[in-house]
């Protein structure tokens, strides 16, 4: 059951480029059937003067040098990948077969409406979905991660604003416990960030909120549940507190598996939600990405919406509206990676209602059984139950000499992805553990024993920590080197 | 029910109860309420779930309302390009080790997806001149608007030129990202028929330019650089990968930073995505640049390894002040684009490159040839040509490209772009693509299609 | 336990302060560098360059942080330390003698707000 990367040493990694090369030209195309053009004639100056320096290769070698390369990863399914705030749920992969229907993967964005129909209707249908699981209006497709969601919500926001003129809001309040994108995506619309400090309790300190409150104030942002995994359960103060100061709360959805079914963003008071398809809605991570990240509105922020978005004539068929005339504009070019909404929306199908109300039930529960195992061998900083994900600490270690670095690389022997480390910022030497509802008890299980086995072994065998992972075909690269004198490419 | 969560509630229950948890439901009570869904037909979404029979069949159905590239000849460019992708290609990234791992955060188990990423910056890099790549970008678009904010960034003016036909989305996503920030973009009124620039660039931060641009022509880019450096200002080119097979690459030229488009590589249309942007640029960039990059090192026993680097400027620790907001990219669409590079190996590049720009060319003479269409210009193309309608077919101007395009739809054929859609001042101008993929039969068969249209709009005319 | 000279003055920003006439030269404390780890990276700002208080003069990098330096006075940066750039490590084996830029200021005298060696020990809770 457990994974293990290929264990072969490989001290020579050989660069597709470093492979020895073939003098057979590769037969995939077939040969011109119409007259040649001289290129150097034809292009003048423009033309290229010294090959690329791209190699030929046969394709059994190509496939065999992917397939090492493809072995020496772990993915979800390769085992337990508890990578906490990004939602390693199982993949179906009855989505990748529908993603490349010839009719979707072969579609031209531009090919028209009249002939675009079955992507337009899809688009459609996803969108009332999602507006009906987030409580929200309406839904633009273009972001294509969820950074990406972030700063649209975020251009929304601020035309809303300008809208009203209300020039002089432009500060963007983040929780000190955000995600890095927050107050990277806010810095990237030009606002001003400030920092509202989590109470002792994890959540957003009201006193602190309010006081930050002004009319200067375009908004917050939040995360609920928060990357601690808590809900901050004063969200419909924080929503009238936000509101009353005349900002608008944006919502981070990266952690919505919590919450699927059980509430919605939109009833708790939010404005502008993002979505992480790649997270909740179980398309492929794909070793970072593709993603999508779409961004829903309540009503009063439609006419902001990115350009164009999808509509239906009184007729029935669906068209594409570029007529927005408040739009904040392109986000990307087309309309968004439409293959991961094929995907999501399979997803959403097939599970139903019930089986969205079964994800966030066994994701929460699946959470709090490995919290309560793990709690007697590592610190809780936040000691109550979570939803689909905790955070541990991993100070009492520390003091013994094993950082959360050494854990996580030792939970690789063990053959299981580490979870998230050393975040969020607000809590030192941090693991953050989120299984998702996909797991399966064996995994949970083995995940409990091996860090209650390493917790053990930080007490009588520090060093099988500090030397680990011992069975990788690389083990502690130099970080340090790299940045240093950086090799980025051959 | 949902089919992809292995433990029955029964169990969930019972583990639950083994660590004092009684009542599961309890572990929702922070949720107010007022908002709480009390799960049934009262809520607000109530599907039934469907077997997996039925989702494909549903999708399919959908899936088989739109035209596509299986059901026709595709003859429609304007960005988004139907190559040939080497079968091996989706077998390759479909391995879940590829396909259901993330970031690679912990390097010891993502040297696959790490040297991938490092392989796929060696070959921008390769095709680009330039020294060094980061691992994508959401598409070109975006990669160009974040590749102007280097140029801010470095130069600490504020504003950029956007020289030429570029991409009407990559215009407007510039505009959305450098606007926001109150920075300033100006370009060449569009549409241009001649590459120009102010005489002086001086108080620019950069100038981009497309080549091959928007029309697919292909331009003499020297004096453009050099004006953009005399005045202290970075040259940035958006270059379609494939083309860089013929054409001099950026780095050649003197570009600071090269962008593009790399679906055209191992990806397929889509309806529009995912895509995959790319972004080079000289040495001197490195810490203004966006995105992950990889770099080579070596581990405790001095074993080749593979690392995120440069990490320092992103979001994750800078925050507000990093480089840019981009944390999930577009790996698997890079990794598409990799092999099929490795698969096709610079012979294939080349002679897929070379039938683009002759296949082109053939269709662009064949057109103009009978007598419907004028060339828009005589500069050469690769891959895409507009041209525009002649005499009397140019009478009713503003239907007749959306007609004829019907009328090649029923015909198994997806035609040009209409670029009276995306400027009043070019109705009648039609934007058409050749990629190797079309052969000989299925150019002719469009040309005659052509004639076909007019010949039956010529009748009624007179009738 | 970091070393803390006493003849230099300290910015709550970590930058240490000396003072010459009316030149003063900036850097990164002990206890900076300590606390950011091997560093990678490290950049001044141009001679020639005039600066207020608070404003970016260079930046730091390890493999895990990056950190801007900050200007303790109006004034005009006169030099800047090219040396840095190839060897970012000697800020971490010496900070003080790792200056990053010399600024010009209008007074010869020191900057206000900034902390003597035994307020910066207390600052930073040693």
């Amino acid at each position: 059951m457990r994974f293990h990367p290929d264990q072969t040493p490989d001290p020579d990694t050989i660069l597709v480029f470093e492979r020895s090369q073939s003098v057979r030209p590769s037969r995939l195309l077939d040969p011109s059937d119409v007259p040649a053009v001289d290129l150097t004639h034809y292009y003048g100056p423009a033309a290229r003067r010294q090959p690329a320096g791209i190699p030929d290769l046969a394709e059994p070698e190509v496939v065999r040098h992917y397939t090492a390369l493809s072995r020496k990863n772990f993915g979800v399914d390769s085992g337990p990948y508890p990578l906490g705030s990004c939602t390693m749920k199982y993949n179906p992969k009855v989505h990748e077969t529908l993603a490349s229907l010839p009719g979707f993967a072969g579609a031209h964005p531009l090919q028209g409406d009249a002939a675009s129909q079955g992507s337009l209707e899809l688009m459609a249908r996803l969108e009332a979905q999602l507006c009906a699981i987030c409580g929200v209006d309406r839904f633009t497709f273009q972001p294509s991660a969820g950074a990406h969601g972030e700063w649209t919500g975020l251009l929304m926001i601020k035309a809303y604003h300008e809208s009203r003129g209300e020039h002089q809001r432009n500060v963007m309040l983040v929780p000190d416990s955000a995600h890095g994108t927050n107050p990277a995506s806010a810095a990237m619309v030009g606002y001003e960030v400030r920092q509202i400090s989590s109470g002792p309790d994890g959540m957003v300190d009201l006193s602190a909120l309010e006081a930050a409150l002004d009319d200067r104030c375009a908004g917050l942002m939040l995360t609920n549940p928060n990357t601690l995994g808590l809900f901050e359960k004063n969200i419909t103060r924080i929503a009238e507190l936000v509101h009353n100061a005349g900002g608008q709360l944006y919502y981070d959805g990266a952690n919505i598996n919590a919450i699927l079914m059980q509430a919605r963003p939109g009833d708790m008071g939010f404005d502008v939600v993002h979505l992480n398809l790649h997270k909740t809605f179980s398309t492929p991570h794909g070793g970072g990405g593709p993603g999508s990240g779409p961004v829903g509105v309540k009503s009063h922020l439609i006419p902001f919406l990115p350009v164009p978005i999808v509509a239906q004539t009184a007729a029935g068929s669906y068209f594409l509206d570029y007529n927005r005339p408040q739009t904040i504009g392109r986000v990307r070019s087309f309309h968004g990676s439409f293959g991961i909404l094929v995907r999501a929306y399979a997803y959403i199908l097939a599970n139903g209602a019930a089986g969205l109300r079964e994800v966030s039930e066994a994701a929460v529960a699946n959470a709090n059984y490995l919290l309560a195992r793990l709690r007697e061998a590592y610190d809780l900083p936040f000691d109550q139950p979570c939803l689909h994900e905790f955070v541990l600490s991993g100070t009492r270690q520390k003091a013994l000499g094993c950082s959360t670095m050494d854990i996580a690389k030792r939970l690789i022997d063990y053959g299981y992805h580490p979870p998230t480390v050393y975040f969020p910022l607000i809590v030192k030497e941090a693991m953050m553990v989120e299984p998702t509802e996909t797991e399966t008890r064996e995994g949970l299980e083995g995940l409990v024993e091996a860090l209650l086995a390493i917790a053990r072994e930080v007490e009588t065998q520090p060093d099988l920590l500090h030397d680990a992972p011992h069975h990788t075909p690389i083990s502690r690269p130099d970080e340090l080197k790299a940045a240093k004198d950086p090799i980025l490419s051959r | 029910m949902s089919g992809f969560v292995p433990i029955l509630p029964q169990e969930r229950q019972q583990m639950l109860a083994a660590v004092g948890i009684s009542h599961p439901e309890s572990l929702f009570d922070p949720i107010p309420p007022e908002v709480r869904w009390p799960g049934g037909d009262t809520d607000p979404y109530t599907a039934p779930a469907q077997s997996e029979m039925t989702v494909i069949r549903e999708l399919k159905a959908l899936a088989d309302k739109n035209a596509s590239t299986a059901s026709h000849a595709c003859f429609l460019g304007a960005g988004a390009y139907d190559h040939y992708i080497p079968a091996a290609v989706d077998h390759i990234v479909s391995r879940q080790e590829f396909l259901t791992a993330y970031t690679p955060y912990q390097p010891e188990i993502s040297q696959g997806t790490l040297q991938a990423i490092f392989e796929f910056q060696s070959f921008i890099c390769r095709l680009t001149g330039l020294p060094i790549a980061n691992s994508s970008m959401y598409d070109g678009a975006s990669a160009a608007a974040e590749a102007l904010l280097m140029t801010i960034r470095q130069t600490g003016r504020s504003k950029v030129f956007l020289a030429g036909a570029i991409h009407p989305d990559t215009r407007a996503v510039v505009r959305t990202y450098l606007e926001a920030q109150n920075f300033i973009v100006e370009e060449t009124p569009w549409p241009s028929a001649v590459l120009i620039w102010p005489a002086d660039l001086s108080g620019y931060a950069g100038v981009l330019v497309q080549n091959p641009d928007f029309f697919g022509r292909v331009h003499d880019l020297a004096s453009l650089v050099a004006a953009a450096h005399t005045a202290g200002a970075l040259a940035v080119a958006s270059s379609d990968p494939i083309s860089l097979a013929l054409l001099q690459p950026p780095g050649e030229l003197g570009f600071d930073i090269a962008v593009g488009e790399a679906q055209v590589l191992g990806n397929s249309l889509s309806f529009g995505g995912p895509f995959v942007g790319y972004l080079a640029a000289r040495e001197s960039l490195l810490r203004k640049m966006p995105g992950r990059i990889a770099g080579e090192t070596v581990d405790r026993a001095g074993r080749r390894s593979f690392v995120l680097t440069i990490q320092a400027r992103e979001q994750h620790i800078r925050r507000e002040k990093a480089t840019s907001n981009i944390c999930t990219s577009q790996a698997l669409c890079a990794l598409k684009a990799t092999i099929s590079l490795a698969l096709l190996g610079g012979s294939g590049l080349f002679e897929m490159a070379a039938q683009s720009a002759a296949k082109a060319v053939y269709l662009q003479q064949q057109l103009v040839a009978t007598g419907l269409f004028d060339a828009m210009d005589s500069q050469p193309v690769f891959r895409e040509f507009a041209v525009r309608l002649a005499g009397d077919a140019q009478a009713s101007a503003e239907s007749t490209l959306a007609r004829l395009n019907a009328f090649l739809l029923a015909k198994g054929l997806i035609g040009g772009l209409d670029l009276g859609t995306v400027h009043s001042s070019l109705a009648g101008c039609w934007l058409l693509a050749v990629t190797e993929k079309r052969t000989r039969a299925e150019i002719d068969h469009l040309v005659a299609a052509v004639h076909d249209f007019f010949a039956r709009a010529g009748k009624e005319a007179s009738v | 336990m970091s070393n803390i000279p006493q003849e230099l003055r300290y910015a709550k920003t970590h930058e240490w302060v000396q003072l010459t006439g009316n030149l003063i030269r900036v850097g990164i404390t002990d206890h900076a560098q300590c606390e950011l780890g091997d560093l990678v990276f490290a950049e001044a700002k141009p001679a020639g360059t005039p600066v207020k208080p608070g404003q970016v003069i260079g930046s730091v990098e390890s493999v895990k942080t990056a950190s801007d330096l900050y200007s303790p006075a109006d004034g005009v940066i006169a030099a800047s330390n090219a040396s840095l750039a190839d060897q970012p490590e000697q800020i971490n084996t010496d900070p003080y003698a790792s200056w990053f830029v010399e600024i010009e200021l209008a007074a010869a005298d020191w900057p206000a707000g900034l902390m003597t060696a035994a307020e910066y020990k207390t600052f930073i809770g040693e």
